[in-house]
């Protein structure tokens, strides 16, 4: 399904017939390998496991452009219980990164919100990595109807 | 979209000692991904704000690296504890090397 999709669509990038989506290039969405190479180096080799990070998207993204979207990890955020870095990727755009944020002891609690782009249903990847090596993770699919508009 | 980007950040005015606040921040952006391209077929090329950092009296509260699939407008939702009355400063980079910044004080009863 997937290639048949990515054929339709690349027919249809020279017509421009999706003209305003930002991450609509013509050419190839994320690879597999992108992902799991980004996962890899944020988690230096580590399994993620599931647990501690929640990561909050819709289930149907009305407007692709602009998807809101929050992690919240469950941790003190003081002393050796410590959330370093959260990753946030996106397994169907054209590049998988999305945002990575930095908490410190001064963050109160491991949590953010943000709005991001999807070029098209996919999922939306959070890890989470801990002050001692640990790494966390959650998926969410999110549906998108129509890729982006407007401007 | 031509005016500059303009920043906007709502913090609470006062906090007890050591609670945790909600902080909202935004800045107007177009965050140009890099791959659209204009009438005439040529990429539009990439011009995003790709860091956002808050500093509490010169302390590191949250920072985020941001990609082209961070949407226009980048908004930023998240929390700070608040040991004593002080300023956040707030600070935005683009891709361009200009740096654009806000400041909000709060005090601490």
């Amino acid at each position: 399904m997937t290639l048949s999709r990515r054929r339709v669509l690349m027919l249809a990038a020279g017509a421009a017939a999706i003209p305003a989506l930002q991450l609509f290039p013509g050419s190839s969405f994320a690879a597999a390998e992108d992902v799991a190479k980004m996962m890899a180096d944020f988690s230096g080799g580590k399994e993620p496991q599931t647990g501690k990070i929640t990561l909050t998207a819709p289930e149907i993204a009305e407007n692709g452009n602009t998807v809101p979207i929050s992690v919240d990890v469950d941790s003190a955020m003081d002393g050796a219980d410590m959330v370093d870095a959260v990753m946030i990727l996106a397994d169907g755009n054209p590049r998988p990164e999305v945002a990575t944020f930095h908490f410190t002891a001064m963050s109160g609690s491991a949590a953010a919100t943000t709005r991001m782009r999807l070029a098209r249903t996919q999922n939306v990847i959070a890890l989470a990595r801990m002050a001692d090596g640990s790494v966390y993770m959650d998926k969410k699919e999110v549906k998108v109807t129509i890729g982006g508009c407007g401007g | 979209m031509a005016s500059a980007p303009k920043p906007r950040v709502k913090v609470p005015k006062t906090a007890s000692a050591g609670e945790v606040i909600v902080i909202k921040t935004l800045i107007s952006h177009e965050m140009e991904s890099g791959q659209r391209k204009d009438k005439d077929g040529n990429p539009i090329p990439r011009k995003i704000i790709n860091k956002f950092s808050c500093v509490f009296n010169g302390q590191p509260v949250f920072s985020c690296d941001l990609d082209p699939a961070v949407s226009a407008n980048p908004y930023f939702e998240f929390s700070a504890r608040v040991p004593e009355s002080g300023t956040f400063t707030f600070t935005w980079v683009d891709d361009d090397g200009s740096v654009y910044t806000d400041e909000q004080s709060i005090k601490v009863e």
